[in-house]
């Protein structure tokens, strides 16, 4: 059981995430953009983040970087949602600071798998 | 855990909804040539997230539909690609075409494929027309992704792991614990930690990492498994991945294909003989391997082997058609019988023989590369045999049940979606929620306070005091979390606004006109049941501008004014009104043909003397088109009575107001909400009604003096330096009043459509927030009254209907005045 901030503009693709991880035992906060992800994110206790990439206000890469600077975000794994076609993100995230990434689309067993291999 | 993802559909289509119209509105708002990159963003990440939603949940078509439209938009927001009108026309028909098919998926109708794919051409040549580049790049990424999934070096007997993490690993949030676990559970592990390193202590960076690992895995795993295991930290460390040599591989993982190949094309002149040599030696060496071959000739089967092995060394380098086609062969020897020691017993009499053939030439280097390489062969063509009794199992078992659940899940879902589609959802932003939970709050409080008194033994002076303050807490709560009930239901009129740039795109494009919309007020919240309706008669106001207003580009050079006409929507709050405005600079109304229409149908006597105003507002009545007399331009179906009535039908009102050759404006009034209204109760006979607190201007007692009798008009009454029409409610509802001297009565002054009446009622009572109930479905509808609603103490009032009122008063001072024409 961790605590989970999930971020995604797309409501569905939120519900979906947050359903599956809650399914699995997880406590999950949500967040509609990287603004409002870094702003849910200050004073919490976050074990992994999942984000993701493509965002209005503050994009996903962006947010990882700026969450790799606060002390407590330093070493916990935060992935990415892209696409296959996405190749040059998976490394701009990496560069940010990423630990990796889930496949789009992917279903919810993939993302628990996925997850299991982080936490 | 199974997970139904038709769950997230709804939302799902919804958010799809909301993403095509902020599409078609950014499009809309793109300029051609110098396209705004933060507009093709926008637009962008909308087409990027219908993609993902609908791949993640099954709908491909819309998947792979919007799959092309992102890849352009990709390319126009890299500057790869311009932005000319004729794509985003092409993108525009795009979001046409997703939002039928998303309206068709979610009520579950059919497709319709044919436009799907006339427009996804018009996509896909789009997409081809420019650039080939990335299409290319894509097309061989592809291809070459495929195979390295697929590609098994299945003889390994395991690997050996060097795995040293770059200092800074750790940052990322990788763990190489987790990696060292993860392979743990692909075969049998161990592994040695190299800590040398390791600075001295006060140099040590408890940030960084120091270890690096070597890690033996044991058992018959696929590289490409392991290579996952380590994909996200490719860049973050050092990896090298070697299989640990088995006694059929050399140390070299891959397979010498030079040597392969020269040695065949040495043997290849004497490949008849070869074959012919090698299958006397198989009967010889194992006999019962020859009912295998009944079914075939010798001659067919060696040209066979022959053209097999020719397949083989041509193809090494494309690996993933040469585990295709063993994997196929593989499946049809298990169909004649195959059986899988037999592969051994054919590799082994074929290294022999070609060893015959090779004679001095077959070093033990060509012996090893060539045994890998059956090997390898022959492993593929044992995966393929094994491939299909897997898949078979799955048909047979597995998939029927899976079929079946599929079948009753579908069989339940319509009936469910269905509803989904017509019980329509309302956004609502979480501050609205968080301020009605704060007051339910509130409420809670003042009722744990009401009741506690309710339990106090001595009721005294005391407690009444406390009981009164505790009642008008609760009718502040009340009244404050009513309000904020309604405002639930507020939405910004942008909802509706925002379908009007399209409109006018299209329209204008159609009419060969230069048009420009400007927006404004598209915050102004109003209900949502308004709203719904409220959208047909703008677009028929808005087309009707666009028609008969705004004049074509010459005409307006002709007369002076800049090329592209304007026309302007407008939207903002007056009093417990919205005020939506629609001002064109077009030619305005033609007064004088309305005028003459009029009169040639009827609708005006001959002699009547009107304003300007009442002319024009004749384009609403009945029977009046427009279309005839404005202009040329026809083709509409309903006319400007109908959106009036539709209005009314609101509680609204719309009037125009034309200026020629400069232009006109419509405006509409309506009412916030069409569930709650400030009502004034007046008393009439033994009756209460309702009269609407915003039409209200004042009331007064009866001065008889200043009540005039007009010759030929009805009763008028002076009011400071206007004259207003008397309506007597009495006559009008047929009741006994109370009063029946007119001075003991009261005059209510109520406007409408900028005209003034003064009610006759016998008494004022006080005034209260009302829920309208309609008349017109529990009874009928009746003029002058536009409602009901049940007052406290139960009994039933009437809420008037002012313009219905003034519409009453016009009639009755026509009809005295035929009366008196008629004396």
């Amino acid at each position: 059981m961790a605590r989970i901030l999930a971020v995604d503009d797309s409501a569905s693709m939120r519900q979906m995430v947050s359903f599956t991880l809650k399914g699995a035992g997880h406590d999950v906060v949500e967040a509609v953009d990287g603004v409002d992800a870094l702003a849910k994110a200050q004073g919490q206790k976050i074990d992994l983040v999942i984000s993701d990439v493509n965002m209005p206000n503050m994009d996903g890469i962006t947010l990882i970087a700026e969450l790799r600077k606060i002390a407590s975000f330093k070493f916990i794994p935060m992935l990415m949602l892209t696409t296959e076609s996405a190749g040059d993100k998976k490394q701009q995230g990496k560069a940010a600071g990423a630990t990796g990434w889930i496949v789009k689309p992917f279903n919810p067993e993939q993302l628990l798998a996925t997850i299991g291999k982080v936490l | 855990m199974t997970f139904d993802m038709s769950q997230f559909l709804a939302t799902f289509y919804e958010e799809s909804f909301e993403g095509l119209d902020i599409m078609e509105t950014e499009l809309l708002a793109l300029d051609v040539g110098e396209a705004d990159l933060e507009t093709i963003n926008t637009i962008f990440r909308a087409a990027h997230s219908i993609k993902g939603g609908s791949g993640t949940f099954g709908l491909n078509d819309v998947a792979s539909f919007t799959h092309v439209m992102e890849t352009l938009l990709d390319e126009m927001r890299d500057g790869k690609r311009e932005v000319t009108q004729n794509a985003v026309n092409i993108l525009l028909e795009s979001v046409d075409v997703l939002r039928e098919m998303l309206s068709a998926l979610q009520a579950e109708d059919d497709l319709d494929s044919e436009r799907i794919a006339i427009v996804k051409k018009k996509l896909d040549d789009l997409l081809a027309s420019v650039s080939n580049e990335s299409t290319a790049v894509a097309a061989t990424e592809a291809s070459v992704a495929e195979p390295a999934t697929e590609t098994a070096v299945p003889q390994v007997s395991g690997w050996t792991i060097y795995f040293k993490p770059h200092e800074d690993m750790l940052q990322t949030g990788n763990d190489p614990v987790r990696m060292l676990r993860e392979l743990a559970t692909l075969g049998e592990l161990s592994s040695a930690v190299d800590t040398s390193s390791l600075p001295e202590f006060l140099l040590m960076e408890p940030e960084n990492s120091y270890f690096e690992w070597t890690v033996t895995l044991t058992g018959d795993i696929k590289k490409s498994d392991i290579e996952e295991v380590f994909e996200w930290v490719e860049d973050g460390c050092e990896l090298t991945i070697t299989p640990i040599a088995s006694d059929v591989t050399s140390e070299n993982s891959e397979l010498d294909i030079e040597l392969i190949k020269t040695t065949f094309e040495m043997l290849a002149p004497q490949g008849e003989k070869l074959v012919a040599r090698f299958y006397e030696e198989l009967f010889k060496r194992f006999p019962d391997v020859q009912s295998l071959f009944a079914n075939t000739t010798p001659e067919k089967q060696q040209t066979k082997l022959l053209a097999a092995l020719e397949l083989v060394v041509s193809n090494l380098e494309k690996q993933d058609v040469l585990v295709r086609t063993l994997t196929e062969m593989g499946m049809r020897h298990k169909n004649y019988g195959v059986k899988i020691e037999q592969y051994e017993a054919v590799s082994s009499t074929l290294l022999d023989v070609m060893q015959e053939f090779a004679g001095d030439a077959w070093t033990d280097k060509v012996a090893a590369t060539w045994k890998a390489a059956l090997a390898l062969v022959t492993n593929t063509m044992i995966a393929g045999q094994q491939a299909e009794p897997a898949a078979e199992v799955e048909n047979s078992d597995a998939s029927v049940p899976a079929v079946a659940t599929e079948k009753s899940t579908a069989k339940k879902a319509p009936a469910k979606r269905k509803a989904s589609t017509e019980a329509s959802s309302i956004r609502v932003s979480i501050d609205k929620v968080d301020e009605l939970i704060n007051m339910v709050g509130e409420l809670v409080i003042t009722q744990s306070m009401l009741s506690q008194l309710g339990e106090e033994e001595n009721f005294g002076e005391e407690q009444i005091e406390k009981l009164k303050s505790g009642l008008i807490q609760l009718e502040r709560n009340t009244r404050e979390m009513q309000e904020n009930v309604m405002r639930i239901r507020m939405l910004p009129i942008s909802f509706v606004f925002q379908r009007f740039p399209r409109l006018v795109h299209d329209l204008s494009g159609k009419l060969d006109k230069k048009i420009e919309l400007i927006l404004s007020g598209e915050s102004t919240e109003l209900d949502k049941t308004v709203m719904e309706k409220i959208g047909d008669p703008l677009v028929h106001l808005i087309r009707n501008s666009l028609d008969h207003g705004i004049e074509t580009p010459d005409v307006r050079v002709a007369a002076g004014k800049p090329e592209t006409g304007e026309i302007h929507l407008n939207a903002y709050h007056e009093g417990g009104n919205i005020v939506i405005e629609i001002t064109d600079d077009g030619a305005g109304l033609n007064l004088e043909k309305i005028l003459a229409k009029a009169k040639g149908s009827g609708l005006v006597g001959e002699s009547d003397k009107l304003s300007d105003e009442d002319i024009a507002d004749l384009i609403f009545q009945p029977g009046f088109s427009t279309a005839d007399v404005v202009s040329d331009v026809s083709g509409r179906g309903v006319g400007m009575d109908v959106v009036r009535r539709n209005i009314r039908a609101l509680g609204g009102t719309v009037d125009v107001k034309t200026t020629t050759g400069q232009g006109s404006v419509f405006t509409i009034r309506l009412p916030l909400t069409l569930a709650i209204l400030d009502g004034q109760s007046v008393v009439v006979g033994e009756e209460v009604y309702i009269v609407p607190l915003v039409a209200i201007i004042e009331s007064v007692q009866v001065d008889t003096s200043l009540v005039n009798g007009i010759t030929g008009q009805a009763e008028v009454y002076r009011l400071r330096n206007e004259y207003i029409p008397i309506v007597k409610l009495h006559d009008v509802f047929n009741i006994k009043p109370l009063h029946t001297e007119m001075k003991d009565g009261l005059l209510v002054v109520v406007e409408a459509e900028g005209k003034k009446v003064a009610l006759l009622v016998d008494d004022l009572l006080g005034q209260q927030q009302v829920v309208i109930k309609s008349l017109e479905t529990n009874f009928k509808s009746v003029e002058g009254i536009s409602g009901a609603t049940i007052l406290g103490d139960g009994t039933v009032a009437l809420i008037l209907d002012v313009t219905g009122l003034i519409s009453i008063s016009k009639k009755n001072a026509s009809n005295v005045k035929k009366l008196t024409v008629a004396a």
